[in-house]
């Protein structure tokens, strides 16, 4: 084959191979010097690798799985290490948060930072989503950054609102009671809801036909005031709201409230015992008690 | 060079440079993909897993259909952050059931390996209707369309066969009545019977009680739509391993 | 051979013709079949698009015999051109559409009130993501790789393209594989296996398609005329041949109905994501870079006439590329359920894929040797430079992510996103550009391109476009990757997810921006080529057409 003088090129005074394909040709420059050692340095480095790391798996039937490397690493045991370094570095402030009263925890700053840094931190990624950035509140989910409370706006009651969560039947512990969906399930006419609108409207404080909520009293007295209150004010061991402030958890037009009365909205809250640990609870409670509205 | 020259046969035949770029390319994934079948720590040993109901397969799907893994990854690492952001890390059990897997390669929104039970029915509603109605900073897309979109019910059955053939432990109690499951998963109330039937079976495949809800996810009664699927699918996403029996220590386990 | 023979006596021709009607016809008419009974009304869909395609393909390919009787279209005499004019078209077509999708979903990231659109679901960022990636890699790519392949083979081998009509069918059956899959995205027929999103059938499709490019590419091999086989046909055949063993296994699924477009998956799970990735990290390495290497090694050389920097790197960093890249897939599942030994194989040949990769760089870039002055004076040449640059940026940076520890942080983010476009824009994108630039005078028969400012402009706008991604898309990804696993001083996680996608809202905007800046290069180019092939400005005047016979003959045939 190489029956040709050799081919010099005149630049790079290197050989060509001889060939040529559609006027190309090639050289025969030898492999750069530098680009062969850094290969052989990926080579050597990836087999000390290997021997150090979980490298190498078996065939079918030789009794193992995979050479497990000098160093045993694993990154699963790793990650366990890691979570119980975190939480042994948390431990001592986490038990006190966990056994400490609101009394104690407003006293002792450095619990208190503790346990808002903690709270904070877990309410971005788990609270926000329903309740809004810094407990804002959106549509049918409350704001927990003023004081109107639905259940209960004390420490403790927070702290069961979030363990237990709210008409989460899966925890026999949660929070529950149903307003009826008095038009869906024909407890009421569409007429008399249309009239009830107008009675919500009326207490509270904006203007309403005069005869509709007339005609609305006695379906109010007896249908409503077992929950709601002879005046609407609400009854938090229901956690029924106030239905005469201009706080709406579910829209305050008239549309939105026959709607509720139509339907009932029964809103549901997941329970958070489970998912999230003790101290993280204890902590979340603190921080939504410090938003703003929290009680005695 | 010897080589060179040697090199020169390979330029002169096309087919043996065909067979040789064949097998030079052939081995990597043959070391690489092959163990996994055999090697006995590939998959952890656990309990809980259970295939798919038939309304989560339905929902499954449409996560496919509309492209939710372009953004969403299902797979948390074993790093510290993650564990903490999203809840226990994957592990590979929970994915064994997937045809084709939904790790994901990009997190646009956060992991939905674990976010099953997070939520309420209504939220997912809410946010896959509109996404910025619940979270204001959201760039997820409206999905309200699903609600309108009756789920189609017909040939069911052919999709958990298909699965059986790809290896999922599909019964024939599940397949006869794979489309009355459907339907009593989304309805609840209508028939109870249907109901505990449809428990009966998911639960005694899984070995766990409470791994399968039944709810009304779109909150409307009259149909099954997509969204009841889709929401059915969302609910269960990682709650079915039962980690309290979990051996995080066991050899095989750690690998 | 004289214009009067029979049609018989056409080599390869009357076999040809015959095989490609039969096989469309009886495509055609069990498409019908499925269109009649399909199971659901995404595959009815589908199937009345292909019978239409397969008809309207039997009834030209008849009309067109008919007039065959005059004038000999498989000449062996000539190099088959046609062809690559209609794969410069489709590519600069398909390439337009991808950039215009790949803007459209930047900006639904950056301003979902104004490119969302709830009534039409199928807008969607979910489905229109799988859309751009197809279009820009398959259909923009595929194109360029079909036709320059044809083109460099013939020119290579000097012969003719082997097989009379089955070129066609490849680019004629390809084009459709990529309408079939393209519609599916937008009905939301995928299997979301990432770059190996459609169905069952488009596979199917695909994949005899793809039998009929080996078979062509071979035959030309074959009957080739010099006796060494060129490099650039090295790639080219390796990309041919690990497209179709990773194509096929990572698509083994069983449809739940013949006549349905839902298949799922055969594995599942761990082993299924493994093969997906074994298949996702080889199409990057063989479709996005051995098909490409081959472009470069044909087209860098004939632009700047001069010859090829080193043979012996070119076989040294051939088969250690090829053998390598298989194995580093694993890198895209770094700390997943995956067992960890594969991981720690998927890293280590990540970090040795880092020379052979180099290898092409080199080769292509000091092939320049003694003619750098063509950077300053030939905005083609310049292109193809800076894509060789792009091309060891990223293969680099691979080997630099596929270290776990880097992963870790980068892998989920932006940080994947800017590597990809760094690499598909810039080294893709821009040796694809280069050999189109090449392609459009020598195939049109023009002397010049018509505009050489033109391609200035492409190029600057295209680089600055480039830099504006991936710079914005760094900064995106390391801030959100440390953003996730900040901790504050109490130890608690720092940020709560959404505020990392509150941060990225102006890195988002500077992507778009850099995303219209390239795009409009594009459509720079399109006008330029346009102008080109018709014959304006500095294209002005006919080059004269070579016969294969008349090709200087170098070496003597054995
Ligand atoms: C799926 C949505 C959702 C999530 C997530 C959620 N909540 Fe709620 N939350 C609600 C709804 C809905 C209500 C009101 C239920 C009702 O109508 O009584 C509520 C009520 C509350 C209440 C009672 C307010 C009152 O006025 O009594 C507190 C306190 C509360 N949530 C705290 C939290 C905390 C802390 C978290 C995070 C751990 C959290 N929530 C997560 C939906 C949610
Ligand atoms: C069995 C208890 C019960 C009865 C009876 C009841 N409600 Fe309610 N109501 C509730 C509860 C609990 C809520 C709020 C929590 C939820 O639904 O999520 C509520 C909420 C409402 C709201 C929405 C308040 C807001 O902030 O958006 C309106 C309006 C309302 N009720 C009106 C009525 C009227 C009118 C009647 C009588 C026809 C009535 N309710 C009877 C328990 C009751
Ligand atoms: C454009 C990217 C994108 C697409 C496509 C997308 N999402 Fe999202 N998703 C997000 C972002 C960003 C968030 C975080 C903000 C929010 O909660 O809306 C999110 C949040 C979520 C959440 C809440 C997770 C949590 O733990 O807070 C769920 C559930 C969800 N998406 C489901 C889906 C489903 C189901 C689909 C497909 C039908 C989908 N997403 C498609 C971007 C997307
Ligand atoms: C106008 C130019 C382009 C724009 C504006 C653009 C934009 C985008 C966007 C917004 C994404 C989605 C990123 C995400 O999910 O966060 C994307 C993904 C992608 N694009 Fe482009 N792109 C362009 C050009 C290209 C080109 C030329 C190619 C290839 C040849 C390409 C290949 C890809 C790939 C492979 C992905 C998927 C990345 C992954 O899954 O990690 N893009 N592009
Ligand atoms: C030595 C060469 C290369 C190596 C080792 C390498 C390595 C990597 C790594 C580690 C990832 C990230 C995986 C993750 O964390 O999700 C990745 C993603 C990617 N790379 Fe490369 N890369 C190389 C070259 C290239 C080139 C040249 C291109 C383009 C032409 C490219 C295109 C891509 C694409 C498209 C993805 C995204 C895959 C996805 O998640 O959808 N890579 N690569
Ligand atoms: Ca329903
Ligand atoms: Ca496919
Ligand atoms: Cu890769």
């Amino acid at each position: 084959m190489t029956d040709h003088k050799p081919d010099i090129d005149e630049v790079s005074g290197v050989e060509t191979t001889g060939h040529s394909w559609d006027g190309i040709k090639e050289l025969n420059t030898p492999l750069p010097r530098w680009w062969l050692f850094i290969l052989y340095s990926t080579i050597v480095w990836a087999v000390i690798y290997m021997i150090f790391m979980p490298a190498i798996p078996a065939l079918p039937g030789m009794g193992y799985t995979n050479t497990l490397g000098l160093r045993g690493h694993s990154d699963r045991a790793l990650v366990a290490q890691d979570i119980a370094k975190l939480h042994t570095e948390r431990n001592a402030a986490s038990a006190k948060l966990l056994g400490a009263s609101l009394s104690q925890i407003e006293t002792d700053l450095d619990l208190q930072q503790f346990a808002l840094a903690m709270g904070e931190s877990a309410f971005g990624d788990n609270c926000a989503t329903c309740h809004g950035a810094g407990g804002r509140g959106a549509k049918g989910y409350p704001m927990l950054a003023d004081d109107v409370w639905l259940w209960d706006g004390t420490l403790t009651g927070i702290e069961t609102t979030i363990r237990h969560g709210i008409r989460h039947m899966e925890d026999p512990a949660t929070r529950l009671n149903a307003m009826p969906a008095f038009g869906r399930d024909g407890l009421l006419a569409t007429s008399e809801i249309d009239d009830l609108v107008q009675y919500v409207l009326n207490i509270s404080g904006r203007e309403a036909a005069a005869d509709a909520v007339n005609r609305a009293a006695p379906v109010f007295a007896q249908q409503c005031v077992v929950c709601h209150g002879a005046d609407g004010k609400g009854n938090r061991a229901l956690g029924a709201p106030n239905l005469t402030d201009r706080d709406w958890l579910f829209g305050g037009e008239p549309r939105d409230i026959q709607q509720t009365i139509f339907n009932a909205r029964n809103a549901h809250m997941p329970a958070w015992q489970g998912r999230l640990d003790d101290a993280t609870i204890k902590s979340l409670a603190v921080y939504v008690h410090s938003l703003g509205g929290g009680e005695k | 060079m010897a080589f060179m020259k040697r090199h020169e046969t390979l330029e002169r035949h096309s087919l043996l440079l065909t067979v040789g770029i064949l097998i030079v390319v052939a081995i990597g994934g043959l070391v690489e993909i092959a163990p996994l079948f055999y090697l006995d720590n590939t998959i952890e040993k656990v309990q809980g897993m259970r295939p798919y109901t038939p309304l989560e397969l339905k929902g499954r799907n449409i996560y496919i259909r509309e492209g939710c893994y372009v953004c969403h990854s299902q797979m948390v690492r074993p790093l510290r952050d993650e564990v903490e952001r999203y809840g226990h890390y994957s592990l590979a059990a929970e994915s064994m059931y997937d045809h084709p897997f939904q790790w994901g390669s990009k997190r646009t929104g956060p992991d939905l390996a674990r976010v099953g039970g997070k939520y309420s029915d209504e939220w997912h509603l809410d946010h896959l209707t509109e996404p910025k109605s619940v979270v204001p900073e959201s760039v997820m897309p409206p999905y309200a369309f699903l609600l309108t979109k009756k789920l189609r019910l017909d040939g069911i059955e052919d999709h958990l066969k298909t699965l059986r053939l790809a290896g999922v432990p599909y019964t024939d109690d599940m397949i006869a009545n794979a489309k009355a499951d459907l339907i009593a998963q989304a309805s609840p109330g209508a028939d109870y019977d249907t109901e505990d039937a449809l428990v009966a079976r998911y639960e005694a495949a899984s070995g766990r009680k409470g791994t399968v809800k039944i709810s009304d996810f779109d909150r409307n009664p009259a149909t099954i739509t997509e969204m009841d699927a889709l929401i059915a699918y969302l609910q269960m996403t990682g709650t079915l391993v039962d980690f309290s029996t979990y051996e995080a220590d066991d050899l095989n386990n750690r690998r | 051979m004289s214009a009067n023979t029979t049609l018989n006596e056409r080599p390869g021709w009357g076999f040809s013709i015959g095989t490609v009607s039969l096989l469309v016809g009886a495509v055609a008419f069990g498409v019908l079949m499925i269109a009649a009974n399909a199971a659901d009304p995404m595959m009815a869909a589908h199937a009345w698009i292909f019978f239409f395609l397969a008809v309207t393909g039997l009834l030209v390919t008849g009309l067109w015999a008919g007039t065959l009787q005059k004038r000999n279209p498989f000449d062996p005499a000539f190099y088959e051109d046609t062809i690559v004019k209609f794969g410069v078209v489709a590519a600069m077509f398909w390439g337009i559409a991808g950039f215009l999708v790949g803007l459209i979903i930047a900006l639904q990231l950056t301003f979902p009130n104004l490119f969302y659109f709830p009534d039409f679901g199928w807008t969607n960022f979910g489905r229109l993501r799988p859309l751009h990636t197809s279009a820009v890699i398959f259909a923009f790519g595929g194109n360029v790789l079909i036709a320059t392949s044809f083109y460099v083979v013939q020119r290579t081998c000097r012969t003719r393209l082997a097989g009379g009509l089955w070129p066609w069918f490849v680019f004629w059956g390809y084009n459709l594989f990529i309408c079939i899959a393209g519609t599916g995205y937008l009905l939301g027929v995928t299997q979301s296996k990432e770059y190996a999103e459609p169905e069952w059938y488009a596979d199917l499709w695909l994949t005899i398609v793809w039998v009929a490019y080996l078979l062509v590419f071979l035959g030309t091999l074959w009957k080739r005329k010099e006796p060494h086989i060129y490099v650039a046909n090295w790639f080219y055949l390796s990309f041919i041949v690990t497209i179709a063993m990773l194509h096929i296994v990572n698509n083994l699924a069983i449809p739940v109905s013949l006549t349905g477009s839902k298949s799922y998956q055969l594995f599942a799970g761990v082993q299924d994501a493994l093969t997906q990735w074994w298949y996702g990290h080889n199409a990057v390495g063989f479709f996005l870079t051995t098909g490409f290497l081959a472009i470069m090694y044909y087209f860098i050389p004939k632009r700047v006439n001069r010859p090829v920097y080193s043979y012996r790197l070119s076989i040294v960093h051939f088969w250690s590329l090829i053998f390598i890249y298989i194995w580093a897939g694993p890198h895209h599942l770094h700390y997943t359920a995956l067992p960890q030994w594969a991981q720690t194989l998927g890293m280590v040949f990540s970090v040795m894929l880092w020379m052979p990769s180099w290898g092409g760089m080199i080769n292509g870039v000091m092939t320049l040797s003694g003619a750098w002055d063509k950077l300053r004076t030939d905005p083609v040449v310049r292109m193809m430079i800076v894509a060789l640059a792009f091309y060891g940026m990223s293969t680099f940076e691979g080997p630099l992510m596929s270290v776990r520890a880097v992963n870790s942080l980068s892998h989920y983010t932006e940080w994947g996103i800017a590597h990809v476009h760094s690499g598909s824009m810039g080294w893709v994108g821009f040796i694809s550009f280069g050999a189109i630039y090449c392609l459009v005078p020598w195939l049109w028969k023009r002397p010049a391109l018509y505009s050489k400012a033109l391609v200035e402009w492409h190029f600057w706008l295209a680089t600055l476009g480039i830099l504006f991604y991936i710079v914005a898309m760094y900064v995106a990804g390391i801030m959100e990757g440390f953003m996730w696993r900040a901790y504050n001083e109490f130890g608690f996680l720092e940020y709560a997810f959404i505020e990392t996608v509150k941060a990225k809202h102006i890195m988002y905007a500077v992507r778009a921006g850099g995303g219209t800046l390239f795009l409009l290069g594009a459509l720079l180019m399109a006008y330029n080529l346009v102008r080109t092939a018709l014959g304006h400005g500095e294209a002005r005047g006919d080059v004269e057409t070579t016969p294969i016979a008349h090709n200087p003959a170098l070496q003597p045939a054995e």
